[in-house]
This record gives C-alpha cells, sequence and structure tokens, in this order.
C-alpha cells in the first residue's frame, strides 16, 4: 500500500457511512416500525391467514423458479460453455434479455400472451385454463425475471474451465450422461448453487412484474411483497412493516448462505 | 456434490401436489373486483353477507377480494381477472368492461336501482389542523401559495370526481363559461405540485410525506384517513357546492354465468341496498340512499349542495371532453 494512512481512513469511513445511511438505517427502521405497537401487533400480522398464502404462495414461486431455472441455465450454460454452434451469440443475448427489458414490460408480455384480450386468451378460456391472475402467472412471472442468475453465473465458469477435463473423459470412454455428472457438474457446482440462491433471492423479493399478472387478490394471488403494499395502502403500518421484516429476514438469511457457500468454495 | 436422479422428479411431483391444493375449491365462490377505498367496508359487508346468504339458503358463500386504482383494475377484467362483481369508482370503468371486454351489457346500469350506485360520497377538503391556510371553499384553492394534493385524473377515478367537482363548480361561478371555468381548473392545477396515480397514493403523500395544504379527497376515504391516522392532525372542510360521486356495481354477467354464479352473485349486490348493507355502507362514511341508515354512521353528514356527472352529459361524454388524449386535461395540465 502506497496510500497515505490518512486517505485509507477517508475512504474507509466514506463507504461505512455509505453502507450505514443506504442499508443499515432502512434496514433497522423496518425492524423498529415492524414492532413499534409491540410483539402482539407483529405475531397478529404475521399469522394473519392473508399473510401465510402470501408466504406460501411466494415460497411456492420461488421453488419452482430455481428449480426451472436449475433445469434451463445448466444446460444454456452447458450448451453455450462446451459447444460451437450457429447463434450462440443470439442466444446469450436472449438469455440476458430479462435483465435488460423492465420487470412491469416482462409482466406485461404474459397479459398480452395469456390475457382475455390477448393471443391465446380465447382458447385458454374455452379450455378453462387460467394462466394469469392466478398462481401459474405468478410462477412464469418470477421464473422470466430470474431466468439469467444461473446461465449467467455458469457461463463464464465452465468457459474458464475450458474442454480438457471433458475430453479427456470422453477418450476414457464416458459417453455424454457420464461426462456430464462427474466431470462438469462436479466443477461447476458452487458456482451453480451461487446463481441458484441469487435466483431465490430476486424471486422472493419480485414486486413488478409479478403485480402485474397477479390480480391482487386477496389470500389467493398475493406474494409477500403485494402483501406489504396492500398492508401499507390500508393504513396498517405496523403490519405492512411486520411482514417486510419477514422478507427482509428471509434476505439476510440467504445472504448469510451465499456467504457461507462463497467462503466454501474458496476452499 | 452427489445428486440423487430421483430427486428431481419427486420434487416436481411434491410441488404439483401444492399446485393443486390451491387450485381445487369446493364452496361458492364469488370474486369481488373493486377499488381502492372500499376494502374496509367490503371486508365488513362479506361477513354480514356470508351470515345472510347461509341463513337465507344454507349456502356457505366465500367472496374473494380484489383492490386496486379504478382504471387499473378494469382493465385487469378487461384481461381476464374473473371477477363476479365489480364494484368500481366510476360508471366509465364499468363502461370500458362492457365495450372492450364485452363481457356485461351496455345497458347494466339498469341492473339495479339508482343508476346501480347503492351507495354514494361526495368530494371534500382536507386541511392540516387548524386550517392554517384558511380554506373554505374552492375559490380559496386557486390562490396562490396554497398547495394542493389531488393524484392524476388521468388514472384515478377518484381524481375524475375532484376535477368534475371543481369544473362543476367553476361553471356556477362564471354562469357556465366554459372558457373562465377551464381557466379556474388550470389555476387549480397549477397549484398541484405532484400527481400521484392513485387516491391511496395521494392521501399518503399528503398524511404521510407531509406535503401540500390541501388534500381533495372522497368524503369517505377524508373520514377514514381521520380516523386511522388521527383526528388530531387534520380537518375536514365542506365546500358549498360539491359533486354527487356515485360508485356503481355489477355483475361481470359472461363470467359469473361460466362459474354458475349469477343468482348469488346478483343477491350479494342486491344486499347492499338492504337496510343492512346500507347501514354497513353508513358505518364506512358512505352516504347510503336509505335515508333510514345515515344514523347508523359515527358521523353527521354535512348538508351541501350537490350536482351529479350529468351536468356533463354523463360519463361518457364527460370522459371524452375531459380525460381522453388531447382533452381538456391534457391541455391544461403541463407538468
Amino acid at each position: 500500500m502506497t496510500e497515505s494512512r490518512f486517505i485509507r481512513y477517508l475512504l474507509l469511513s466514506v463507504a461505512l457511512l455509505f453502507l450505514g445511511l443506504f442499508l443499515f438505517v432502512p434496514l433497522a427502521t423496518v425492524f423498529t416500525r415492524a414492532l413499534e405497537k409491540g410483539g402482539d401487533v407483529y405475531w397478529e400480522a404475521i399469522r394473519n391467514p392473508d399473510t401465510w398464502s402470501a408466504i406460501r404462495l411466494t415460497v411456492l414461486a420461488s421453488v419452482i423458479a430455481v428449480l426451472l431455472n436449475l433445469i434451463f441455465g445448466v444446460a444454456a450454460a452447458w450448451a453455450i460453455a462446451k459447444f460451437d454452434f450457429i447463434g450462440k451469440n443470439i442466444l446469450i443475448s436472449l438469455i440476458d434479455l430479462p435483465f435488460a427489458v423492465s420487470p412491469v414490460v416482462s409482466g406485461l408480455i404474459y397479459v398480452l400472451l395469456f390475457g382475455l384480450q390477448g393471443v391465446w386468451g380465447p382458447w385458454l378460456l374455452e379450455h378453462n385454463i387460467k394462466i394469469i391472475f392466478a398462481v401459474p402467472g405468478i410462477v412464469l412471472a418470477t421464473t422470466f425475471v430470474t431466468f439469467p442468475f444461473v446461465a449467467r453465473e455458469l457461463i463464464p465458469l465452465l468457459q474458464a474451465q475450458g474442454t480438457e477435463e471433458e475430453e479427456a473423459a470422453v477418450v476414457l470412454g464416458a459417453n455424454g450422461w457420464q461426462t456430464f455428472w462427474k466431470v462438469t457438474l462436479p466443477n461447476m457446482k458452487w458456482g451453480l448453487l451461487y446463481g441458484l440462491i441469487l435466483t431465490n433471492a430476486r424471486a422472493m423479493g419480485e414486486f413488478g412484474a409479478v403485480s402485474v399478472v397477479s390480480g391482487h387478490i386477496r389470500g389467493e394471488t398475493n406474494t409477500i411483497p403485494l402483501h406489504v403494499e396492500i398492508l401499507y395502502n390500508e393504513y396498517n403500518y405496523a403490519a405492512a412493516f411486520a411482514v417486510a421484516s419477514l422478507l427482509a429476514a428471509l434476505a439476510l438469511v440467504t445472504l448469510a448462505i451465499k456467504s457461507y457457500v462463497e467462503w466454501k468454495s474458496e476452499l | 456434490m452427489k445428486i440423487n436422479p430421483w430427486a428431481s422428479p419427486l420434487l416436481i411431483g411434491a410441488v404439483a401436489l401444492i399446485f393443486c391444493s390451491t387450485l381445487r375449491a369446493k364452496e361458492v365462490q364469488l370474486l369481488n373486483v373493486s377499488y381502492d377505498p372500499t376494502r374496509e367496508f367490503y371486508q365488513d359487508y362479506n361477513r354480514a353477507f356470508t351470515k345472510y346468504w347461509k341463513e337465507k339458503t344454507g349456502e356457505t358463500v366465500t367472496v374473494r377480494q380484489s383492490h386496486g386504482g379504478s382504471g387499473k383494475q378494469a382493465r385487469s377484467v378487461i384481461d381476464g381477472l374473473e371477477a363476479d362483481v365489480v364494484t368500481l369508482a366510476l360508471a366509465y370503468d364499468i363502461d370500458a368492461i362492457a365495450e372492450r371486454g364485452k363481457l356485461l351489457g351496455v345497458k347494466w346500469q339498469t341492473q339495479f336501482p339508482r343508476n346501480s350506485a347503492p351507495y354514494t360520497s361526495t368530494i371534500v377538503f382536507l386541511v392540516r389542523k387548524g386550517n392554517p391556510k384558511g380554506v373554505q371553499d374552492w375559490d380559496d384553492l386557486v390562490k396562490p401559495g396554497v398547495s394542493v394534493i389531488t393524484p392524476n385524473p388521468k388514472t384515478s377515478g377518484g381524481a375524475r370526481w375532484n376535477y368534475l367537482a371543481a369544473w362543476g363548480f367553476a361553471l356556477k361561478k362564471y354562469g357556465n363559461d366554459a372558457q373562465k371555468a377551464k381557466e379556474f381548473v388550470r389555476q387549480l392545477y397549477k397549484n398541484v405540485p405532484v400527481l400521484d396515480s392513485g387516491a391511496r397514493g395521494a392521501m399518503t403523500t399528503f398524511a404521510q410525506r407531509g406535503i401540500g395544504d390541501v388534500f381533495i379527497s372522497w368524503e369517505n376515504e377524508a373520514y377514514l384517513a381521520s380516523a386511522e391516522l388521527g383526528k388530531d392532525k387534520f380537518e375536514m372542510v365542506v365546500p358549498a357546492l360539491s359533486i354527487l360521486a356515485e360508485p356503481p356495481v355489477a355483475v361481470v354477467e359472461k363470467v359469473a354465468q361460466r362459474h354458475g354464479t349469477e343468482t348469488v352473485a346478483k343477491a350479494y349486490l342486491e344486499y347492499l341496498y338492504s337496510l343492512e348493507g346500507q347501514k354497513i355502507a353508513a358505518k364506512h362514511y358512505y352516504r347510503p340512499r336509505e335515508k333510514g341508515a345515515w344514523a347508523s354512521s359515527p358521523v353527521s353528514f354535512a348538508e351541501l349542495k350537490l350536482f351529479t356527472v350529468e351536468e356533463f352529459g354523463g360519463w361518457q361524454k364527460a370522459h371524452n371532453t375531459h380525460f381522453s388524449d388531447g382533452g381538456i386535461f391534457d391541455q391544461i395540465y403541463k407538468p
């Protein structure tokens, strides 16, 4: 280090001040406002059936989004990193699409496709299949906005590892499946886990896209973030912050797992 | 890391099970798609109706609620949100469902008595304690230095009532001179620092963020906010003249037919006109049609002169003149 101590401390305090102001203070506010009216009000808000249904829906949507991303993300990353084919760059751009478009637009895409005035709306109605304003729409929207996380995490990792180990496996007589299970997967497991954790974090917190396709039916199509908004709009501030603190707690747990995975993967 | 190849199909199966259990529904269900300020009211009303229906028919009915800005809710129903009944802020939004969604007849407003509006409200002002700017009537809202909070009439049903109330006042004041009325409303919107997209958002701006001197509001919403947020913070000012806001209700025929819920949906809205329904409306600060229910309100509604949207030739005409793209609101409001 060539910088003087003064510069180092200055930079450090600027970073800490910034963190404190923009991260710790709001986070602390959420928890203090949640407990403002006492523990009873807090538990009442958490135990409310509508809150429970929001939690169930959020967990369901996140689990499905994580599973689908596990399958598609690994398939896409494997194809892109280990093989050459025409249109590879287009595929990479397409994977990034959900990052580029606003979540509200992501939601609207599904309304335009599956809505009653949309492309497949009348057919779906005829066959009594509900997609938007129901659970499947929320799952779809969540999966869409989280799509890039796993693939984006894995592609650079797999590319850096190259194809030598796989080639060696093939030379030694392994078939495609064996190569994947025994060589590729063990090499990317930490990256994959990291991608899935990010997917989960985003899936649980998603607001925009889900808000468009939800229909806001209480106790049925409200996820935790939507439920927080509803409670807030009902002047029910203590309950809104209580449920928000739950979401914040989930985020903190995710963060802890993420740190653990990072630490483990560096060993 | 070893992954058991059987794990993922099992997981998917488990998830599918959860899926099915959330989709399963046995008893009679109604979905009431409504606008923002009615949340508390319908929570109460649904309980009363469920009890009434159980006693009358033995059937258990569950009413589910969806709330949001009136225009946005109408849009959702058009896009396929399966509402058995809609209870929205203004007739124009139900007209839209009838015209663009073709989900109910265009003559829907004759389904129920009194323009299908079982309860009414009006537009009043909420000011800060002690009324520091001395606001008494619409005239005071155009004075320089008075900051007015009202949501965007392009997106909010409540804001349209606000706008038309101001316009109607100006017409009376200037002897039906539309040019002068336009100038008056232009002055008023010059005093609006921020246009929120919905009534609840605007209320938060005024009450929580402390912006503005006057909040133009539904009367029921003003009472509710005073009760919820502290009577010591705000005062209500009732102008001498305002608009009779008639939030209408309708059965969404096509959806109810498909669900087989026509009878119960109709009964659900009819019960709003019963003395019991009217009393619940009064309790939540709506002005019931039935004068006998007025005493059930925790507040005494002020007497004031009211005009209806018919002054503007009905909602379709009012919309085309004032709120359509390039209409009068677009001409006078330049952010």
